[in-house]
C-alpha cells in the first residue's frame, strides 16, 4: 500500500507535470532547431515569439468569450488557435523580410545572425508587453481536471491523490498530432523533402532548382506554427506572463543542443530530458522517501535545489553534453 | 549556347578569372582544361550562379544570365555537377535523383494537403524516371542505399544522373572523372557521350585525363593564369607549345623536348 502511495506521489508531482513540461518544450526545441536546420542561426527570439502567438491566441480567446463561444470542455483558446497562429506566421514572414532577409542575402555569418535575432527578441519583448501587458493572464476556461486529486482518493482509498490537470491531457495529445503530422511532412512530402534536402546541402538544393525563398517561408510558417501552439499550450497550463516566455529560452535551447541542433528527433527526446531532469532535481523527495522507507525520517525536505535554481539543471546538462558529446545525443546539423 | 565575355573574378587582390572570354557551341562537348589554379572551377562557378563576377558578362541563348541565382539558372536548363560529388546524404540515391525535376504539385502547401492523388501519380512517374536513369548509369543496385554511403565514383555518377531527370541544355562538369576508377569513367564517358547524342545535351567538362579528353571532347579550351590560352580540336592542343609551356613551365618543357 505504501509503494501505492509513493508511485502515486511520484506520479502525480513528477512523471505527469515531467510529460506536458516535456511536450511543451519539445514543440519549442523543433521550432529552434527548423530553423538552425534550414536558416544555420540559432534563433533567440523564439520565446518572444512564442509569447506572440500564445498573446494573438489570448486576444482571440477573449473575443470569443465575450461572444459566448465555448468548446466546454475544452478550452476555448483551441478555437482561437488558427488565428493565433496565422497572425505569428504574418508576424515571423515581415520580420524575415524587413530584417532576415537583408542578411541573408548578404551571406551574413550565423553569429551575426544570432545577434540579429537577439535584436527582434527585444523588439518583440517589448511589443507583446506594449499590447497585453506585463501581468499574468488567465485565459484556460473549460473543465479544470480530468480526474482531481480528491475523486482519485475517493475512487482509489489511497492517502495520495492523482490529480490528472485536463490541461496535460491536451497538451499531449496536440503535442503527440503536432510532431505526426511534422514527421509525415517532413518525410513524405514534396515540400518537406526539399526543406531536408536544402538542410543538407544547400548548394546540392540550389542546383536542383529548388527555390530557397520558397524553403525559408514555408519554415517560418511551420516554426510560427510550433511556436503559437508550445506558447498557448504553456500559458494554458501554467498562465501567461511574457517574462516567462523570455525565461523559457534557455530550457528551450539546451532541449533543442541536448538533442542535437537541427535534428527534430533530438529535439523532442532533448525536451523530455531537460524537463525531466529539471522536475525530479527540484522536487521534495521526503513524501516518496517516507512511504518507500517509513523508519527514515529524514531533517530536510530532500530537494537537491530550490525551484528557484531550476534554470541551472538545464544549464548543467547543457554543459555536460557540450563538454562529453558537442554533437548532442542525436548528431545534429541536418533535418 | 554559352557566350562569356570578358569574365572577371577577382578575390582581393587575387584574380582567379582574369578577362575570360570563351564561346561553347550547342551541341559539342567542350573541354576546359589548364594546370591547377588556371580558374576553370572559379569561371564554372560564377557562370552557374554560385559566386558573383567582379565583371563581364555570360549570356545563354543570345540572353544575358550573368548574375541570375542557380536555381533561376536551372529552370532555364543549365545544370552543373561539383568537382568534389555534392548528395543528400540522408536520402537514398533513388530519393536524390527524385529531388531534382521542380514545378510538381507536391511543392505547393495546399496541394500537399489537398491534391493527394495527383501527387501520388506524379511520385509514380519520378520514381520509373529515376530507375530508369539509375538503370542507364548502372547503379541500379543502389537505389535503396543512403546516398552518403556509396562510394566517390558512385556519387559522380549519381551527380550525372541528377541532369538526366531533367531536360537539360547545358551541362557543366566539374571533373567527372577525377577519383574515378577505370571501369566506372568508362561508363561516365559512354553515358556523356549518349546524352550528347541521344538527346542533344550540349557539355562544357573541366578535365585534367587526357585519354578521357581525346575521346570525348572536341573543341578543347585551354585556361592559364585566368585567361584563355588556346582553343582548337584536342590533339591539336596537345602539340600546341603555349599549352605544354603553361602545363610543363619553361624549363621542363625544354627537358621533354631535350628527351625527345
Amino acid at each position: 500500500m505504501d509503494l501505492l502511495n509513493a508511485i502515486v506521489a511520484l506520479a502525480n508531482f513528477v512523471i505527469l507535470p515531467g510529460i506536458s513540461y516535456g511536450s511543451q518544450l519539445a514543440l519549442g526545441a523543433l521550432g529552434v532547431t527548423l530553423i538552425y536546420g534550414i536558416l544555420r542561426f540559432s534563433n533567440f527570439a523564439h520565446g518572444d515569439t512564442m509569447a506572440f502567438g500564445a498573446m494573438a491566441t489570448i486576444l482571440m480567446t477573449w473575443w470569443l468569450q465575450s461572444l459566448g463561444v465555448s468548446l466546454d470542455p475544452l478550452p476555448t483558446a483551441l478555437l482561437a488557435l488558427p488565428v493565433g497562429i496565422a497572425a505569428t506566421a504574418l508576424l515571423v514572414l515581415g520580420t524575415d523580410k524587413l530584417v532576415y532577409k537583408f542578411y541573408r542575402e548578404q551571406k551574413a555569418a550565423p553569429v551575426i545572425l544570432v545577434i540579429v535575432s537577439m535584436g527582434v527578441m527585444f523588439v518583440l519583448n517589448g511589443l507583446v508587453r506594449f499590447i497585453i501587458g506585463v501581468d499574468d493572464q488567465r485565459f484556460a476556461d473549460g473543465a479544470r481536471f480530468v480526474i482531481s486529486a480528491r475523486d482519485f482518493k475517493e475512487i482509489t482509498g489511497l492517502r495520495e491523490g492523482l490529480a490528472i490537470k485536463s490541461t496535460t491531457v491536451l497538451t499531449v495529445v496536440v503535442a503527440v498530432i503536432v510532431v505526426a503530422l511534422l514527421f509525415w511532412f517532413l518525410n513524405k512530402t514534396r515540400t518537406g523533402k526539399s526543406m531536408r534536402a536544402f538542410s543538407d546541402n544547400e548548394d546540392l538544393a540550389l542546383l536542383s532548382g529548388i527555390n530557397p525563398e520558397r524553403v525559408v517561408m514555408i519554415t517560418w510558417i511551420i516554426v510560427a506554427a510550433l511556436a503559437t501552439i508550445a506558447g498557448t499550450l504553456y500559458g494554458l497550463d501554467k498562465s501567461f506572463k511574457p517574462f516567462t516566455y523570455f525565461q523559457l529560452l534557455l530550457p528551450i535551447f539546451a532541449a533543442a543542443i541536448v538533442g542535437g541542433l537541427g535534428n527534430p528527433v533530438g529535439a523532442i527526446a532533448g525536451g523530455f530530458v531537460i524537463a525531466f531532469s529539471e522536475v525530479t532535481i527540484t522536487y521534495a523527495w521526503k513524501k516518496v522517501a517516507g512511504y518507500v522507507f517509513p523508519s527514515w525520517e529524514p531533517d530536510g525536505l530532500i530537494q537537491l535545489l530550490s525551484t528557484d535554481y531550476k534554470f541551472a539543471v538545464s544549464f548543467a546538462i547543457l554543459i555536460v553534453v557540450l563538454l562529453f558529446r558537442p554533437t548532442g545525443l542525436f548528431r545534429g546539423k541536418s533535418l | 549556347m554559352i557566350r562569356v565575355e570578358n569574365l572577371h573574378k577577382h578575390f582581393g587582390g587575387f584574380h582567379a578569372v582574369d578577362g575570360a572570354s570563351l564561346e561553347v557551341a550547342e551541341g559539342t562537348i567542350t573541354g576546359l582544361i589548364g594546370p591547377n589554379g588556371a580558374g576553370k572551377t572559379t569561371l564554372f562557378n560564377v557562370i552557374a550562379g554560385n559566386l558573383p563576377a567582379t565583371s563581364g558578362r555570360v549570356f545563354m541563348e543570345g540572353g544575358e544570365i550573368t548574375g541570375l541565382s542557380p536555381h533561376e539558372l536551372f529552370h532555364k536548363g543549365l545544370l552543373r555537377t561539383f568537382q568534389i560529388a555534392h548528395e543528400f546524404s540522408s536520402m537514398s540515391c533513388r530519393e536524390n535523383l527524385m529531388m531534382v525535376p521542380s514545378g510538381q504539385s507536391g511543392e505547393t502547401l495546399w496541394n500537399t494537403w489537398f491534391g493527394r492523388k495527383r501527387i501520388a501519380d506524379e511520385e509514380r512517374a519520378l520514381r520509373a524516371k529515376a530507375d530508369e536513369v539509375l538503370e542507364f548509369l548502372t547503379i541500379e543496385h543502389l537505389a535503396d542505399h543512403k546516398a552518403g554511403q556509396v562510394s566517390g565514383g558512385q556519387k559522380k555518377l549519381l551527380e550525372l544522373g541528377r541532369t538526366m531527370m531533367v531536360d537539360a541544355k547545358i551541362v557543366f562538369l566539374d571533373e567527372v572523372g577525377a577519383g574515378v576508377n577505370r571501369t566506372l569513367l568508362n561508363t561516365i564517358g559512354d553515358a556523356i557521350k549518349r546524352l550528347n547524342t541521344e538527346r542533344g545535351y550540349t557539355f562544357c567538362m573541366i578535365e585534367h585525363d587526357m585519354d578521357f579528353i581525346g575521346r570525348l571532347c572536341d573543341p578543347v579550351i585551354v585556361m592559364a593564369e585566368g585567361k584563355v590560352l588556346a582553343e582548337g580540336a584536342a590533339d591539336q592542343i596537345m602539340q600546341n607549345e603555349a599549352v605544354i609551356e603553361a602545363y610543363l613551365g619553361r624549363g621542363l618543357k625544354n627537358k621533354v623536348k631535350a628527351d625527345a
